[in-house]
């Protein structure tokens, strides 16, 4: 999972270090997107149920698409009370079930719509990232491929969208547990002859 | 146990700590018809032994599925144990409904044994009359527990509650020890075997037992919990008393000696 590490206020880039992916549980990340707030008290939702699972200590632990399905149920019904948690969720991770390892990666939306797929982004990135995605994954890929990957769909945002700033996180989910690096820049281009002298052939009433 | 001024009810505490209100519930399941639970590494089974009330009637079912990975068998005041199974499919369903999975067969337990606790600690109730044998499949295997109507829970290996159980613990506590590598059938032969200690010389037959299994079977596939068809249960009796039969004068001695060593069984 991949995101920008910036929080706005508006049109104003006003956080610049903010981490929007998070390790839940043993065996999932949650990434999001929207109001950092409303992000922040799903967090504390999660910690709520994470920590009683963990206290019953009985061998059976909350996987991905349980709490995938439990963010489903919170966000529904806070749509119903006219009352949206602002954000689209992002939950993936991996488990052993008793056929053998299982990944998950779904989201969920400030509405309650939830899906599982391959791939899944928020906000532009359904527009950008998602056609690149779509062409370009496979299922075999390896850790550092589907990071190449990740970065050209992080790279075309950071182009595109305006509310993106270059400073990057990945996070990865294993059996192992979960490995959130610190952040990193892209390096860009804007050497195109058409930025050096923007209005040379503009056509204007001056 | 003697009528003394500490039983009235169950708030009431007696001199020696006891509370007899709740040890008269637990006789409740004495007095109910055997069941009999075991379980191996891969699976879990549920006996019951069907009394009718009368010859004209028929049995009262007391093996109910509470959800695809768990189901429940109980003695006692049976009009109980169909209320608390109603309140276990509940919880399994509103578990499922949230998190769309199976909710872990040792909560679940807790959550009955949480239930029963309150009726141990109100004056306007009474503890349910009932022991509930829950035999279920999670992630981490197959499990039994015993929910008792004081509130108490525990898990077994195997275990066998109401009328004349104890020759049916005693028969199980010999064997217990190789359940773990049981394969199914095994596992039922056993249950029903400890069954028929329980119907001190009266035939065992398919039509008064009921049998339900639950398990994963190899290639990890869960099989759900069900009550074992009659036809199968037949056959599995039938060939049991084949087995018992086949070698006929030497074991007709060995009886003979074994009825001199047991150990008196409890009634």
């Amino acid at each position: 999972m991949a995101s920008d590490t910036g929080a706005s206020y508006g049109s104003t880039l006003r956080y610049k270090s903010v981490e929007r992916i998070k390790a839940v549980g043993k065996h999932s990340l949650i990434g999001a997107s929207g109001e950092f707030s409303d992000f922040q008290e799903i967090l504390r939702y999660l910690d709520e149920l994470t920590l009683s699972d963990h206290m019953w200590d009985d061998g059976n632990s909350l996987g991905p698409k349980e709490i995938h399905s439990y963010l489903t149920r919170v966000m529904y019904n806070r749509r119903n009370k006219f009352d949206p948690l602002w954000n689209s969720l992002v939950l993936g991770g991996v488990k052993k079930g008793p056929k053998g390892e299982e990944k998950y990666l779904g989201m969920v939306s400030m509405i309650g719509t939830h899906f599982e797929e391959n791939h899944i982004a928020t906000g532009f990135g359904n527009h950008l990232a998602i056609p690149i995605l779509r062409a370009e994954w496979r299922e075999d890929m390896t850790f550092e491929e589907a990071v190449k990957l990740v970065e050209k769909c992080l790279l075309v945002l950071l182009y595109r969208d305006r509310s993106s700033i270059n400073k990057f996180q990945i996070a990865k989910i294993t059996t192992e547990g979960a490995t959130i690096y610190p952040p990193y820049s892209l390096k860009t281009y804007w050497g195109f002859s058409h930025f050096e002298n923007p209005a040379q052939g503009a056509v204007g009433s001056w | 146990m003697f009528r003394n001024q500490y039983d009235t009810d169950v708030t009431t505490f007696s001199p020696h700590g006891r509370i007899f209100q709740m040890e008269y519930a637990m006789e409740a399941v004495k007095q109910g018809a055997a069941t009999v639970g075991l379980c191996s590494c891969t699976h879990a089974v549920l006996v019951a032994s069907n009394k009718p009330a009368s010859e004209l009637s028929s049995f009262q079912r007391k093996v109910f599925r509470v959800a695809d990975h768990v189901g429940v068998a109980f003695s006692g005041l049976t009009a109980d144990g169909r209320v608390l199974t109603k309140f276990l499919r509940n919880e399994c369903i509103n578990h499922a409904f949230v998190y769309e999975a199976q909710l872990p067969v040792s909560r679940l337990a807790l959550r009955l044994a949480d239930k029963a606790q309150v009726c141990t600690q109100r004056s306007w109730k009474r503890p349910y009359g009932v022991g509930l044998l829950v035999a279920g499949l999670d992630e981490t295997g197959p499990h039994l527990y015993y929910n008792c109507p004081s509130g108490n829970y525990f898990e077994y290996q195997a275990f066998a509650i109401g009328s004349r159980s104890q020759a049916a613990k005693t028969f199980l506590e010999r064997k217990f020890e190789g359940f773990n590598k049981y394969t199914p059938e095994q596992l039922i032969k056993d249950a029903l075997s400890a069954i028929k200690e329980t119907l001190q010389g009266e035939k065992l037959t398919s039509s008064n037992c009921t049998v339900a299994i639950v398990g994963r079977i190899e290639d990890g596939t869960a099989e759900p919990f069900q009550v074992v068809d009659t036809k199968r249960i037949q056959a599995i009796i039938d060939s049991m008393e084949a087995a018992e039969e086949a070698p006929a004068e030497p074991s007709s001695m060995q009886e003979e000696d074994k009825g001199s060593d047991a150990a008196p069984m409890d009634i």
